[in-house]
């Protein structure tokens, strides 16, 4: 009677293919096309939850923007789940967003809602790209999300191509983010009475790796 | 491929949508049936001219060729079944004499006296020879000896709108009770498209109310759908963001038909959402989050800030990308907060929102903007960049003397 390892060896010799290790696949990402921000994390993993946190005026929605832009700029179908209505259709527009190919939900400040809209969009599948804006959510809301919430999103979105990106104040899905960027606080240079520039720093939370912090300096082209 | 019938009465018959919906009567006692696509249904051009003779009976001439000229003159020619296989036109229709296809009475004269008899000799002529002898209708009946299609196929009018419609015995005054009614006639309608290989575009109910006006919905949807589930789905999720004010008497159900999507994905494409459940998922936020609520921005025509509109979204739709720079982005506060604004100079030094001041550290501005002012509807505002001590940075804009938090840049 043959062993186990003797049928592994006869096998072997006929597909060996099968047994010898496969080389690995690079990882599926959207590259947000800022480069400190690539260099940090890689770009943002498809099939999978991402969450960019940090306070007000830290940038979290400026780098939203940047994922947002680049997956509309691949001719991907976006849906952006807009928690207290504060989406500038203008502004994103300048930043590169096709807003033809942006789905936008409003949900008029209620985090319910938008979870279920969440789940609607990311079962229908499809979307290269669903974002939902937490930003102006108050922290202590933001943590009522349960995680079995969280859980679900993850499980929709593992074996899709779909990146679902989570903008906070806080970190609220926790360990079932596979990346997660902290942004800010902004910090602007003035120049008498005019804005010179910001800086804007983001650092990598998750994962833990050796690069961990970039600082991006933009041009403010605000207003006027 | 085409078949034609000929002999007495061959026009009125009305069994025809048993081979093909699309056919023409060509006179009195001809009709051509479109047949392209139905080989895998029907079978081979042989076996389709076999059912045809048979279904018509005696005295009924079939032939089956490419184009439709060919199919109506080789079975006025020939009797029996004929069947002409691509190419074989001209040889084939060649012994059939000139009158079968009908020449103006001078020009058979014409061909007569030159000794033309056959659509052999007519096909034999030198093209430039008829051309400046018989002139257009000469190479017409020239080309038409030689075997090839001139006349276009005109099918009869196809129906260009498929109703349904059912009058209950008791009045329905819950949507549940009604949905069973509509999966009824949607399915009714569905049967009828499907015949036709059509999808549905639009779909409009009327209910009629007990001592109510008629309830009506319409459905328009951005690309011909064919499940009748999704459809049924669509219509209770409408009905009940928008349900009848009173129970239903008759419920009238129309389609507009369309051809359908072809489902062809590249593989190189993006992916993209299923049309069909796209619809049901945007019907199922609209209900969710209100009809207003769900759709995509499109930037308006004028220098007023922020102005846009929410127009019905499409998967696959096109834009123009624009040149991308990142940069801070801003967030609106819908309404703008209205707040009380400490001035010195003219530039805000502090704000006064909910009782608490907070102190400005720095200021760019004012950006003034106006517009409108020939229209009636006249804008003018001031804007400012203020950063606050706590390091945020947000817009502040004053119109008509009183201060608002636009938003914040983030």
């Amino acid at each position: 009677m043959r062993t186990n390892a003797a049928l592994q060896a006869v096998l072997q010799g006929r597909f060996a293919s099968e047994f010898g290790l496969r080389p690995q696949l690079p990882p599926d990402v959207l590259p947000l096309g800022i480069p400190e921000v690539d260099a940090l994390c890689g770009g943002l993993p498809r099939g999978a939850l991402t969450e960019i946190t940090g306070p007000a005026s830290s940038g979290c929605t400026s780098l939203l923007c940047a994922a947002l832009a680049q997956a509309t700029a691949d001719e991907e179908t976006c849906a952006l789940v807009d928690v207290t209505d504060a989406f500038d259709p203008e502004s994103a527009a300048a930043a590169g967003v096709v807003l033809p190919r942006l789905l936008w939900i409003r949900c008029n400040g209620n985090a319910e809602k938008a979870l279920r809209a969440a789940d609607l969009l990311l079962q229908a599948g499809g979307f290269g790209l669903v974002a939902m804006d937490l930003a102006d959510v108050p922290p202590g809301d933001g943590r009522r999300i349960s995680l079995s919430s969280w859980y679900r999103f993850r499980r929709s979105v593992e074996s899709t191509r779909t990146i679902f990106l989570v903008s906070g104040q806080e970190p609220y899905a926790r360990q079932c983010a596979s990346l997660a960027l902290e942004a800010g606080p902004v910090q602007a240079e003035w120049s008498g009475r005019q804005l010179e520039g910001v800086w804007l720093p983001v650092r990598r939370r998750k994962p833990v790796g050796v690069a961990m912090e970039a600082r991006l300096r933009w041009k403010p082209e605000i207003a006027g | 491929m085409f078949a034609c019938l000929v002999g007495p009465g061959a026009a009125g018959i009305d069994w025809l949508e048993e081979f093909t919906p699309r056919y023409e009567r060509a006179g009195e006692d001809a009709v051509v049936l479109d047949l392209a696509g139905m080989g895998r249904v029907l079978g081979a051009p042989a076996e389709i001219a076999r059912r045809l003779a048979e279904r018509a009976g005696g005295g009924v001439r079939v032939a089956v060729a490419a184009h439709r000229d060919a199919a109506l003159y080789a079975a006025r020619g020939f009797a029996g079944v004929t069947v002409l296989a691509p190419g074989e036109e001209a040889s084939r229709l060649g012994p059939l004499p000139v009158e079968l296809l009908d020449p103006p009475a001078e020009l058979l004269e014409t061909l007569d006296r030159w000794g033309i008899r056959t659509l052999r000799d007519l096909a034999a002529l030198p093209a430039t020879g008829v051309a400046e002898r018989l002139g257009a209708a000469g190479v017409r009946l020239w080309k038409l000896a030689r075997g090839e299609g001139l006349s276009p196929f005109r099918p009869e009018a196809e129906e260009a709108r498929c109703a349904a419609s059912l009058e209950l015995d008791h009045p329905i005054d819950a949507l549940e009770p009604l949905s069973f009614v509509l999966s009824r006639l949607l399915r009714d309608l569905h049967d009828r498209l499907e015949q036709r290989a059509l999808a549905v575009l639009s779909l409009r109910v009327s209910l009629q109310l007990d001592a109510a006006p008629v309830h009506e919905r319409t459905l328009r949807l951005p690309v011909p759908l064919r499940d009748p589930l999704t459809l049924l789905k669509l219509l209770q999720l409408d009905l009940t963001a928008h349900p009848p004010t009173a129970a239903v008497l008759a419920v009238e159900m129309e389609a507009e038909p369309a051809p359908p999507r072809p489902a062809q994905h590249g593989l190189f494409l993006p992916p993209s959402p299923e049309p069909e459940r796209l619809e049901l998922t945007l019907a199922r936020l609209a209900a969710l989050v209100g009809e207003g609520n769900v759709g995509a921005a499109e930037l308006l025509d004028t220098h007023r800030p922020g102005a846009y509109r929410t127009v019905p979204f499409t998967a696959g739709a096109g834009g123009e990308a624009h040149p991308r720079r990142p940069r801070l982005v801003f967030r609106t506060f819908r309404p703008p907060r209205p707040v009380r604004v400490v001035c010195a100079d003219g530039v805000p030094e502090a704000v006064l929102s909910r009782g608490a001041r907070q102190e400005i550290a720095a200021t760019a501005g004012p950006w003034r903007t106006s517009g409108d002012w020939w229209r009636g509807n006249a804008w003018a505002r001031d804007d400012w960049d203020v950063a606050f001590a706590d390091g945020t940075l947000h817009r502040l804009s004053q119109r008509s003397g009183r201060w608002f938090l636009a938003g914040r840049y983030d």
